[in-house]
């Protein structure tokens, strides 16, 4: 199955009742299957008139109590980032795709990684955050999907999947047995009609700076227990790792493959994959820099998680970097030359 | 003795931020009026805006949700999508649904979302002080149009009942106003007929009320409503545009 279909069974199975999208490529897949399968099922599904109305269409539905999903891929979740401002502060759960291409402006249809700060530093207006799920392989789309439903409902709020153009195209075996029917969350905020309670409002507009900071701390206080729970990473081969990678999404793919060959020569390189890329895994960081001095970043962009592994790092050890912007998709034994040559060096340098 | 006239039910009882001689507070009470005649409290859900028109959740007794500027339309979508029972009414301006909001209201209209908009058509961009709107008539002065509305550099004032009554998916839509007694009644059974023709699943419907502006306009309450109909109901007519039976 490819990625965007597998995706959108994974989403329809997690008991998405609502889809909203706009054409944009590399993600039409999705979109297609949705119409199709949405439809199919009784569910709601509308072609919007732009991705603008497609999040708003979003907050709508989650306002009216039913889970639902937009995707896009970048140019596109741009456009989104208003109403991923306004879920937030209305804290309102949501999932939101996004396959991200080559940029900036129109960029380019192929992979790539250049929207990770979009997506981290919560992308819109004002003070608020994402959790963001960066999967890296098919089957593992078909895991995240259902837990971006339950942390969207846990936490009322958005959650971003941060997917590639590789990650949507490409076609793999999934199962899809992981995923059980939604549990039921409290929906004690939606608007239902008032009958026999007393009528609701959901809104963000806060006149008096003291309320509106009040909720800002409140929203921070959220933000703080997602950073305290709901971290999470997969390691590789770090036990006896002399040179770290942080790599995320396809380009811990790419990384993994080039890992597998300079530990075929010896060279001792591991990696942390961080899988929630906000909150990021700086802990693990933080602990490998006890005893690892070298960590090298690889992305799909000119060096955007970058800035995470510095804060992380604060200081300790020596951050190596390899970044491919504009949409290029480096082959694992590219980037197993650029590791090894900076593996060898360092070695060189620790020897000297 | 006879009680003829009282708050309406679903109204809450506070005091309205409006100006004076503003036409949103008669328009918030014809829209709680309509509710509570047609006992619409129990499963009505508003929609509403930024604007002047953004604070009516602290007026109407009823389920309401602050959309974007513009968006009310596709918020109202989704709404409506999830629950297809429920009265879903979006309250929108005149910046609002004719200049940012033009796409959302056009889509929704064009796929006779069978939702209700209630826009309030008062020729400026109220809360930000008065500036040009997309309804603002030609000459019309107002902060950035000091000069008057000069259409080779500011376009036309943009009529949106007419421009919808074009789409396949609009059912119903009315022009109406509240400058006097005869026209509030009028204003109050086009709300009547706009609800019942979504409750009867017939598709999109939607009221535009020139409303007055006098702080804007800088004119006094009277002039202003005798303006609408003077001049604002020129370029605006009043009555129904489109009637599907």
């Amino acid at each position: 199955m490819s990625g965007n279909a597998a995706l959108g069974e994974a989403a329809i199975l997690s008991g998405c009742m609502c889809y909203f999208g706009y054409p944009i490529t590399p993600q039409n897949e999705l979109t297609e299957y949705m119409a199709k399968r949405m439809t199919e099922l009784g569910r709601v599904f509308i072609q919007s008139e732009s991705e603008i109305a497609a999040i708003n269409m979003v907050l709508g539905a989650s306002v009216a109590g039913a889970r639902a999903m937009t995707s896009s891929s970048s140019p596109g979740m741009s456009l989104k980032q208003e109403g991923i401002s306004y879920l937030a502060a209305d804290e309102l759960p949501a999932v939101v795709v996004d396959m991200v291409r080559g940029g900036p402006g129109m960029g380019n249809i192929s992979p790539a990684q250049s929207d990770y700060l979009q997506a981290t530093r919560g992308g819109g207006h004002g003070d608020y955050k994402t959790i963001v799920l960066a999967p890296g392989s098919v089957q593992e789309l078909t895991e995240v999907i259902p837990l971006a439903f339950d942390l969207a409902d846990q936490y009322r709020n958005p959650v971003v999947i941060l997917g590639d153009g590789m990650l949507g195209q490409m076609m793999e075996p999934v199962d899809f047995d992981n995923i059980v029917p939604p549990k039921a969350y409290p929906k004690d905020y939606i608007l239902t009609g008032a009958k026999g309670r007393p009528s609701r409002m959901v809104r963000s507009l806060l006149f008096d700076t003291k309320e509106e900071e009040e909720h800002n701390w409140k929203l921070v206080r959220k933000y703080q227990r997602m950073e305290q729970k709901e971290v999470r990473y997969e390691t590789f081969l770090i036990d006896d790792a002399e040179m770290v990678v942080v790599a995320y999404g396809i380009g811990a793919r790419i990384a993994k493959g080039a890992i597998k060959r300079l530990r075929r020569e010896n060279m001792k390189v591991g990696m942390v994959r961080p899988i929630t890329a906000w909150p990021f895994p700086a802990a693990i960081l933080q602990e490998l820099a006890k005893t690892v001095h070298e960590f090298f970043v690889f992305e799909m962009s000119a060096g955007q998680m970058i800035e995470d592994v510095k804060l992380a790092l604060a200081g300790k050890g020596h951050i190596h970097f390899y970044g491919r912007p504009g949409g290029v998709i480096p082959t694992p034994v590219e980037l197993y030359r650029i590791i090894g040559r900076h593996y060898y060096t360092a070695t060189r340098r620790k020897q000297q | 003795m006879k009680k003829v006239y009282t708050r309406p039910k679903t109204m809450k009882d506070v005091h309205f931020h409006y100006c004076p001689g503003c036409g949103h507070g008669i328009i918030n009470r014809l829209l709680m009026e309509v509710i509570d005649e047609m006992g619409l409290r129990d499963t009505a859900i508003c929609v509403a805006p930024a604007g002047c028109g953004m604070l009516v959740y602290n007026y109407f007794d009823i389920d309401t949700l602050e959309s974007a500027h513009g968006r009310g339309a596709a918020v109202a979508t989704g709404i409506k999508r999830v629950r297809p029972d429920n009265l879903v009414f979006s309250y929108q301006g005149d910046g609002d649904l004719a200049a940012i909001g033009t796409a959302e209201g056009f889509h929704a209209a064009n796929r006779g979302e069978p939702i209700t908009v209630i826009f309030v058509n008062n020729g400026v961009y109220g809360m930000t002080g008065g500036q040009m709107a997309p309804t603002t008539l030609t000459d019309q002065v107002t902060t950035t149009t000091p000069e008057g509305r000069d259409p080779i550099i500011a376009g036309h004032p943009v009529r949106i009942c007419e421009v919808f009554s074009m789409l396949d998916g609009t059912t119903y839509l009315e022009r109406v106003t509240v400058n006097k007694p005869s026209a509030v009644a009028k204003a109050k059974k086009a709300i009547k007929k706009a609800f019942q023709c979504q409750l009867d699943g017939k598709g999109f419907s939607l009221v535009e009320i020139l409303s007055p502006c006098p702080t804007n306009w800088k004119m006094g309450p009277v002039e202003s409503c005798r303006w609408i109909d003077d001049v604002m109901s020129k370029q605006f007519p009043i009555g129904v545009v489109k009637d599907i039976k």
